[in-house]
């Protein structure tokens, strides 16, 4: 088993997510059997290979796409605020937090 | 009048046969009769297709200049942002978004003249290889109503093929353009990573989205293409590479090509109907000219395991923004941390979560040189693969999917079975190179829709269209 219950729960709280008890059970044993078949990576010798964080190329470094750092409008705050679950303009709302 | 392409639906409007106007409002109406059944367009925006309509016929009757797409009807996947009009990503977390902008694509399709329909179902977040995974329900398959459509661009792939917009845009992380595309019967392309700007593109996985054209014919999806491309300034990952004129590149010939043949893409697991329809294919490409050459891509089977690692880990990252503080879903809690834990458990499905565990555990301390490091090293294997047949080839074929439509419910309870199905179209993907899926005929048996896939070294977008229509012109989809 690559994957345990714990494992799950502990992964859950790092990504806030609520799970419930089938749910838990279910991905464990789902996952589990994606790890095992992912597994198979280890079949290649890769120590001497450079990994691939993206794809970009030559036109695409930073040297060629930054911009200037020139001020321009952007979404106004009325419009990010109309669709929110409890605005409170010019801010969002959330439950009041007093300790981690 | 049933089958518009770009081309017809400029002559009847600059032959006056008909407006702009009442030709969206057709294509409204055969909405309302197809749409119950199908399920691909998840909501209507007439308001703004009217308006745009309006703007048209203003300039038809004023004898104006029309710009390349007036009047042409359209339909956006619902994980692009669309200023005012309700964007899901098929989600329950974002079922009352309402973006504040337009993604440059549609931006830029608006600007040519196009007539935005309406927004179609996907899988949640583009997650998906069935469109089953929305939370709006499945669509049909509009050639075989007991099938998915493909995924995660399902829908948009099943308004194009079922005559309900003439052209549209999907999103394609591991082929979720050209699968829907193969199993719909039509063409749909990924341009080149870094081709057509993702700002306004709802992320999935920052470093494999990409935003591409479904329509009926080569020529169309060339044309949607040349729309959408090209330098963003608000895509920093956008090439300033400048856009080719593919709808004349189109007809260049092809004679004298090499066309590789990767016989890794042809190993086992292949559906014998799928097969054959290629290798006819294949023999067709060779018929009008091209040099076939065999090529091996010998890091093609880890490419599943790899993609599920990185498109799993990037998820994981670029979905925290889902909190329920700024926009979506909100389930109260008097905790903060709470209210996140509650709003995230309600608001997103299955396969997401599935997803954001997966992708966080590669991520997490302890297991990050096991995974993610290791996908990112085998990621650049694959690449090199890539790199080193387009030194000895112009192309690459292959199929787009091992098998042709499966029926709606039969591989949802086994998500590795789902994802192994990605194979082919994944590489590319991770590569960053584009590919095209082009109608190859259909099985033998079922009568289903097989796709062919042709890839292209990175930004050679027209030569991997013009191989496409040159396939197309031979009567590739007849095969």
């Amino acid at each position: 088993m690559k994957i345990t219950r714990e494992d799950v729960l502990r992964v859950a709280d790092l990504a806030y997510l609520e799970l419930s008890e089938s749910e838990l059970e279910t991905y464990r044993a789902q996952i589990d059997e994606i790890l095992e078949y992912i597994g198979k990576l280890n079949e290649l010798d890769t120590s001497n290979v450079a990994p691939m964080a993206q794809v970009l190329s030559d036109d695409q470094t930073a040297d060629a796409t930054l911009r200037e750092d020139i001020h321009v409008p952007s979404i106004v705050a009325a419009d990010a605020l109309k669709h929110a679950p409890d605005p409170e303009p010019p801010f969002f709302r959330v439950p009041k937090v007093i300790e981690r | 009048m049933t089958n518009w392409t770009i081309s017809s639906v400029r002559s009847a409007l600059t032959a006056k046969k008909l407006s702009a106007r009442e030709l969206a409002a057709d294509f409204f109406k055969r909405i309302d009769a197809q749409n119950p059944t199908l399920n691909a367009y998840l909501t209507l925006s007439p308001e703004r297709a009217y308006a745009q309509a309006d703007r048209i016929d203003d300039l038809i009757a004023g004898n104006k200049p029309l710009p390349p797409l007036a009047g042409v009807p359209v339909a956006i996947k619902d994980v692009l942002s669309t200023r005012g009009i309700r964007t899901t990503c098929g989600s329950k977390i974002l079922k009352n978004h309402y973006p504040a902008y337009d993604a440059t694509a549609v931006e830029r399709l608006d600007a040519a003249g196009a007539v935005l329909l309406g927004k179609t179902n996907c899988d949640e977040f583009a997650m998906g290889s069935s469109n089953e995974n929305s939370a709006y329900g499945p669509v049909k398959n509009p050639l075989a109503l007991d099938r998915v459509p493909g995924g995660s661009s399902g829908g948009s792939a099943a308004v194009v093929a079922a005559g309900l917009a003439v052209a549209s845009l999907g999103t394609d992380t591991g082929g979720s353009i050209r699968q829907p595309g193969a199993l719909c019967g039509i063409p749909a392309m990924m341009g080149s990573y870094g081709r057509v700007s993702r700002y306004g593109l709802i992320a999935f996985a920052s470093s494999l989205d990409r935003i591409g054209p479904f329509a009926t014919s080569v020529h169309d999806v060339a044309a949607v293409l040349q729309t959408i491309a090209g330098r963003d300034p608000r895509d920093s990952t956008s090439t300033t590479a400048p856009v080719p004129d593919y709808t004349s590149e189109i007809t260049k010939p092809i004679r004298g090509l090499r066309v590789g043949i990767p016989k890794d893409y042809f190993a086992e697991g292949i559906d014998r109907g799928v097969l054959a329809k290629v290798e006819a294919g294949i023999a067709l490409l060779k018929s009008i000219g091209c040099e076939l050459v065999d090529i091996r891509m010998p890091h093609t089977d880890y490419a599943i395991a790899t993609y599920y690692i990185i498109a799993t880990a990037e998820a994981s990252s670029n979905l925290a923004r889902y909190d329920g503080v700024r926009y979506g879903l909100r389930v109260d809690d008097p905790t903060l941390l709470g209210m996140y834990r509650k709003t995230r458990g309600a608001g997103f499905g299955p396969e997401v979560k599935r997803r954001i565990v997966l992708g966080t555990y590669v991520l997490s301390a302890g297991y990050y040189d096991a995974y993610y490091l290791k996908g990112q090293k085998v990621r650049a294997l694959i690449a090199q693969d890539f790199r080193d047949a387009f030194r000895k080839v112009d192309a690459i074929v292959t199929p787009t999917s091992p098998i042709p439509a499966f029926k709606l419910g039969e591989k949802t309870n086994d998500p590795l079975q789902m994802y192994l199905a990605d194979i082919y179209t994944v590489t590319g993907s991770l590569a960053g190179v584009p590919g095209i899926s082009v109608p190859c005929g259909k099985t033998p048996q079922e009568k289903l829709p097989v796709g062919f896939q042709i890839f292209g070294p990175a930004f050679a977008e027209a030569r991997v269209l013009q191989l496409a229509h040159a396939f197309e012109q031979a009567g590739g989809a007849n095969l």
